[in-house]
């Protein structure tokens, strides 16, 4: 019940903010905040109070926390099964927290028709909360398509100029790629019925199927490639920067910090596990791709002058990281691939949250039209310098925790490839810094005339800039959460991938 | 006392957070006292510490925490206390303090004091962290931490483009050396498990024999670090430009502590460098020639500030021949004696250019002798030492560098011969090395000899208060008396032969810095025309045209590297693979108008292609029967 009612108090959240819009247009956010915030207290309070062990369902290994299971379709063995695991926990708390901030950094956006927005706000995050709870192949896709529509709505109706575009993009890239995975999902339903006789979209179930190699290949390549295309890889990834620098800040917000993770995710707990031998055989590909990703997420975000432009391309940089973390598929490289998730999702949060409150105060986004804003705004200036370095991955941050072990895992899987991807470490410097010059030092204009980061502001980049000091000086409570959901993948992937 | 150990660090790192967090609301006088406070505390605490250690002289490690705890992968915060560290961490606490304290007086008109109080404590938690880590992930974590404080610094003053772009330079160029260092780091790690150094240094003797092929690439791999962060050829050409920040800033972190962080790291790993001779050979050479082409840069550079930047390279460079000879405390002993003659030369360049409103060419300066009596005497002390002038500091250090250089038998790899090496190198490394000592004689006089001789162009308005004089007055008793005392690092490094050179050799070594001086007073004092015939000729100013610009690389790397990276950058600007997109778009709008164009809702034209269609169908059943 516990995770069936974190998916309603969003879902019915939802609807209630937008109720609420009579009670004057300034309600919705306080009472989508407080119906976030209310869904994070109550996850942590009934995580931390299990008294259960760890349990097993089906074949799959004791390292499951919560699992709740309904009838829904018995004809075709769908059923509403939610699981929580470690890796789903870390990456739920981290859903409801960027949620959270992302409701706050709408606080100053005058935004039409408010409670629509906090409504689509929480829908969304209704979906990607049943996307890392679902381990029914069915309900899954599913919450899949339930996150797609709101986050269409945010960038088609509260986007900026070219928002048409965006969003159409946006929703095209993410359909078609989802239409293959659901393709591979009814194939694989289908598998499991002429090999049982009884049809099944349980991923229990559909772990231990024996799958001709051919047939997994193609059924593995459905999965990969509607999940790339979330993360987003290159060359999946063109839809990304439009999306995001059209995309109001709380959508850029939950975009970054969350959708890309389900990407992530999805390829952690269902591409490489369904279809182990296709994985490995697919791999030197995958992590071509990875590679390709980071290096050229990294020149293209040199090259922008849109400060949102940037930073979206730097996600695609820092998205390689993960995809060559998945695959290197061992215990350092898959730590690494998480820890990259949570803290490229406070980031990159963070550094869209600065660039709303830059378009806010300037009207701009173009950084050639920027300069000495440090004089201006010390606040913003030294909270941007601080994720910028965090994006540029310096030691003590979490980010430099993540990249260090996906590319010391990856170093034992292909060293080669290894030394490619550090180029990235390189790149990445160039860009954060180009980013921080032209926007924050410089000559100081005396056009501007802003007022620098409020109370509430600080308090959300606060958090944030604990999250990564803390993550990246004491990383140890969520590998251990992850750890055991590793150990259990790589055992029951053992003699297919490494 | 050594269970504190901890605190050294801690303690300049919570003044920084105090500042960053009070965000310049406190008082200046208060922001002083945390600033250089701090410093003075845990320079303290050192010395208590060492006192301490010298008793016991067994290394202390501790743990404070797991940092990270995956499988065999258990790097710690932990710290590892010997005397290589124990020399390190007095020279940053101490040395530190002194241009701590000099800062107090020489930023104090300075809007952002708060700000530059924080990145300084910073830089100086981050150096410690870097020499007290007992595994090679810490030490990463220090390495990186003292390059962004010196980005941070290098770019303090912001609001000139050119200084962003100084820092921009200095981070990137040092990154790259990073960046294989972390894959040097991954490389120990994969192959020896750990990287926790003393294990590891362990592992790597049992694994490897001297030769193999891995320890040669983990130590290059190292090196390109230690190259980048100690402005070693080819990645030193971001040090004279890191002369944009504050002098204090020059003084501390590219003259005493952190470009001598490669030279500690590669004595830290000196058991993996011995099992790599060739790579121990080409840390020789590098060290050679940079410390041979900083020199010539040098002695044809006019910003006084940048005169420093070209020495400290080259100083460097003596540090890495040291290494490369397996002179491992000599380097150390330069590393030391350095610090305090470089340190006090860039204290003393900033009390000249604060006295002097900005001024850093030389050759507007000129006569102060009189005029800056204090600063004068400085300089003249720090240029003896820097000089190598006998029984100062620099001569002490210097002399055993030559003299390890000289006796080095070899090389005796199997690389060297293969490539028809077979010679001795020793006397050639010292006779650069001599060569580099006369030409440092030489740029350290000229800068006395205009700087405080001659005519004077421009009247200091000022004096030195009480807050920057005792530094410099402190730093010139070390920088004479530094060498006087042996480092107590028999411990650390395997034990070096006594010298035995002839008195020849010795005596050459002494006589060659008094000759530059002798010259310099020549050119530069007396000012006597032998030289003209070289240096007015169209060809002589060509070629100190050359050398002031650093020999041109600057020149090549950014024609080579950096304007083919932008030129890449913005022809890629506008996403091209958009066009692909695109192009499915335009199938589909094409094939979409093709389709509508057919519902014209024309009844003749659906009778048409319905009678058309029909024909085609028979035609295709007729051909098909």
């Amino acid at each position: 019940m516990i995770m069936l009612t974190l998916i309603l108090v969003l879902l019915i959240g939802g609807a209630v903010s937008w109720w609420s819009e009579r009670f004057g247009s300034n309600t919705p956010r306080l009472c989508a905040l407080a119906i976030v915030v209310a869904d994070l207290i109550y996850l942590l309070v009934a995580t931390s109070s299990l008294s259960t062990e760890p349990f097993a369902i089906g074949a799959s290994a004791p390292t499951w926390l919560l699992s709740y299971q309904l009838d829904w379709i018995p004809r075709f063995g769908i059923s509403l099964h939610l699981a929580m695991d470690g890796l789903s926990l870390i990456l739920i708390t981290l859903t409801l927290v960027l949620g959270a901030i992302a409701i706050i950094s709408s606080w100053n956006e005058k935004n039409q028709r408010q409670g629509f927005f906090q409504a689509n706000i929480l829908w969304t995050l209704a979906g990607v909360v049943g996307v890392f709870l679902a381990v029914d192949l069915f309900l899954f896709f599913l919450f899949w398509e339930v996150m797609l529509v709101p986050m269409y709505l945010l960038i088609a109706i509260w986007g900026h100029e070219g928002r048409a575009y965006a969003s159409m993009k946006f929703f095209i890239f993410t359909q078609l790629s989802g239409l293959l995975m659901l393709v591979a999902i009814l194939l694989l339903a289908k598998l499991h019925h002429s090999a049982t006789g009884v049809y099944s979209f349980s991923y229990f179930e559909l772990l231990n199927l024996d799958i001709d190699s051919n047939t997994a290949y193609w059924l593995m390549l459905g999965f990969f490639i509607a999940f790339v295309v979330k993360l987003p890889s290159f060359p999946f990834h063109t839809w990304l920067p439009d999306a995001h620098t059209q995309a109001p800040t709380a959508g850029s917000v939950i975009l970054a910090g969350i959708l890309l993770k389900t990407g992530a995710y999805g390829l952690i707990r269902f591409t490489v596990p369904l279809f182990p031998n296709a994985a490995l055989e697919f791999a030197p590909i995958a992590m071509t791709l990875g590679v390709a990703g980071i290096i050229y997420g990294a020149v293209m975000a040199f090259s922008q002058s849109d400060f949102k432009r940037l930073v979206a391309y730097s996600s695609v940089s820092h998205m390689g990281f993960v995809l060559l973390g998945v695959f290197a598929w061992n215990a350092l490289a898959l730590q690494g691939a998480v820890m990259q998730m949570v803290a490229h999702g406070f980031s990159t949060a963070a550094l869209f949250m600065i660039a709303g409150a830059l378009q806010q105060r300037l009207h701009t986004r173009d950084m050639n039209k920027m300069g000495g804003l440090w004089h201006h705004m010390p606040r913003m200036g030294a909270v941007a310098l601080f994720f910028a370095l965090a994006s540029l991955g310096l030691p003590g941050l979490g980010n430099f925790v993540a990249e260090f072990l996906v590319l010391v895992g990856l170093f034992a899987v292909s060293p080669w490839t290894t030394a490619v991807a550090a180029l990235g470490l390189i790149t990445a410097a160039i860009y954060s810094l180009i980013m921080m010059q032209k926007a924050f030092y410089g000559q100081p204009s005396s056009e501007f005339e802003v007022d620098d980061f409020a109370i509430l502001d600080m308090a959300a980049m606060g958090v944030m800039i604990i999250a990564l000091i803390g993550l990246g000086l004491y990383p140890q409570p969520v590998f251990d959460l992850v750890q055991p959901v590793i150990d259990a993948l790589l055992a029951a992937t053992m003699g297919g991938a490494l | 006392m050594l269970n504190y150990v901890w605190l050294i660090p801690l303690l300049p790192f919570i003044s920084s957070v105090l500042l960053i967090l009070t965000a310049g609301r406190l008082p200046r006088k208060l922001i002083a006292v945390f600033g250089a406070g701090s410093v003075g505390l845990a320079a303290l605490l050192v010395f208590a510490i060492g006192l301490q250690f010298m008793q016991t002289q067994t290394p202390y490690s501790v743990q404070l925490w797991t940092w990270m705890d995956i499988g065999d992968f258990t790097p710690g915060f932990s710290f590892y206390i010997d005397q290589l560290s124990i020399v390190m961490m007095s020279i940053i606490t101490g040395v530190g303090f002194l241009i701590h304290l000099y800062s107090t007086e020489f930023m104090q008109h300075d809007s952002d004091y708060s700000r530059y109080f924080a990145y300084m404590n910073m830089f100086v938690a981050a150096m410690l962290i870097l020499v007290m880590a007992d595994n090679l992930l810490l030490l990463y974590l220090g390495w990186e931490g003292v390059g962004v404080c010196s980005y941070l610094l290098v770019g303090f003053w912001y609001k000139d483009a050119a200084n962003g772009a100084a820092s921009r330079k200095a981070f990137i160029v040092t990154r790259i050396g990073d960046t294989a260092m972390a894959l040097g780091l991954f490389l120990l790690f994969t192959e020896l498990r750990t990287l926790q150094i003393q294990p590891m240094l362990e592992a790597a003797n049992n694994t490897w024999a001297i030769g193999d092929i891995m320890p040669a690439i983990a130590a290059l791999l190292l090196l390109g670090g230690a190259l980048g962060k100690s402005a070693q050829l080819p990645l030193h050409t971001w040090l004279p430009d890191a002369m944009a920040g504050p002098t204090p800033v020059s003084a501390l972190i590219h003259a005493a502590t952190m470009v001598t962080a490669g030279v500690y790291l590669i004595a830290r790993t000196h058991g993996l460098f011995l099992l790599a001779p060739d790579v121990l050979m080409l840390v020789a050479i590098i060290g050679l020639a940079t410390l041979l082409i900083a020199a010539f840069a040098a002695l044809n550079q006019t910003d006084i500030k940048r005169i420093l930047a070209y020495s400290t390279i080259s100083q460097i460079g003596y540090m890495f021949l040291a290494l490369g000879v397996g002179a491992w405390s000599a380097s150390i002993f330069h590393l030391m004696t350095h610090a305090f003659f470089k340190a006090l030369l860039f204290l003393a360049a900033g009390a000249v250019i604060h006295c002097l409103h900005h001024q850093h060419n030389i050759f507007k300066m000129g006569g102060l002798r009189g005029k800056l009596p204090i600063v004068f005497w400085s300089f003249l002390i720090g240029s003896a030492a820097l000089a190598a002038l006998p029984f100062t500091s620099g001569f002490f250090s210097k002399d055993q560098i030559l003299l390890s250089a000289f006796e080095m038998h070899g090389p005796a790899t199997s690389f060297a011969s293969n490539i028809g090496l077979n010679f001795n190198l020793g006397p050639w490394l010292w006779a650069g090395g001599l060569l580099g000592a006369l030409l440092t004689a030489i740029y350290s006089f000229r800068l006395v000899f205009i700087v405080f001789f001659g005519e004077s162009h421009t009247e200091p308005d000022k004096q030195p208060g009480w807050r920057m004089a005792t530094p410099l007055a402190l730093l010139c008793v070390m920088s004479l008396i530094g060498g006087w005392f042996a480092l107590p690092l028999a411990n650390v490094f395997p034990p070096s032969a006594e010298h035995h050179v002839s008195y020849l050799i010795e005596g050459i070594s002494i006589a060659i810095p008094l000759i530059g001086v002798l010259l310099a007073w020549l050119i530069y004092y007396k000012k006597i025309n032998s030289f003209s015939f070289f240096t007015d000729s169209s060809n002589g100013q060509a070629l100190r045209r050359f050398w002031k610009s650093g020999w041109a690389i600057d020149r090549l790397y950014n024609s080579v590297l950096v304007s083919p990276y932008i030129a890449i950058a913005n022809a890629m600007r506008g996403e091209w693979l958009d066009k692909i997109y695109h192009g499915v778009v335009s199938i589909c709008v094409g094939s979409h108008q093709l389709l509508s164009n057919s519902q014209s809702g024309k009844i003749r034209w659906y009778l048409i292609s319905m009678v058309f269609g029909l024909i085609v169908l028979v035609s295709i059943l007729g051909w098909a029967n």
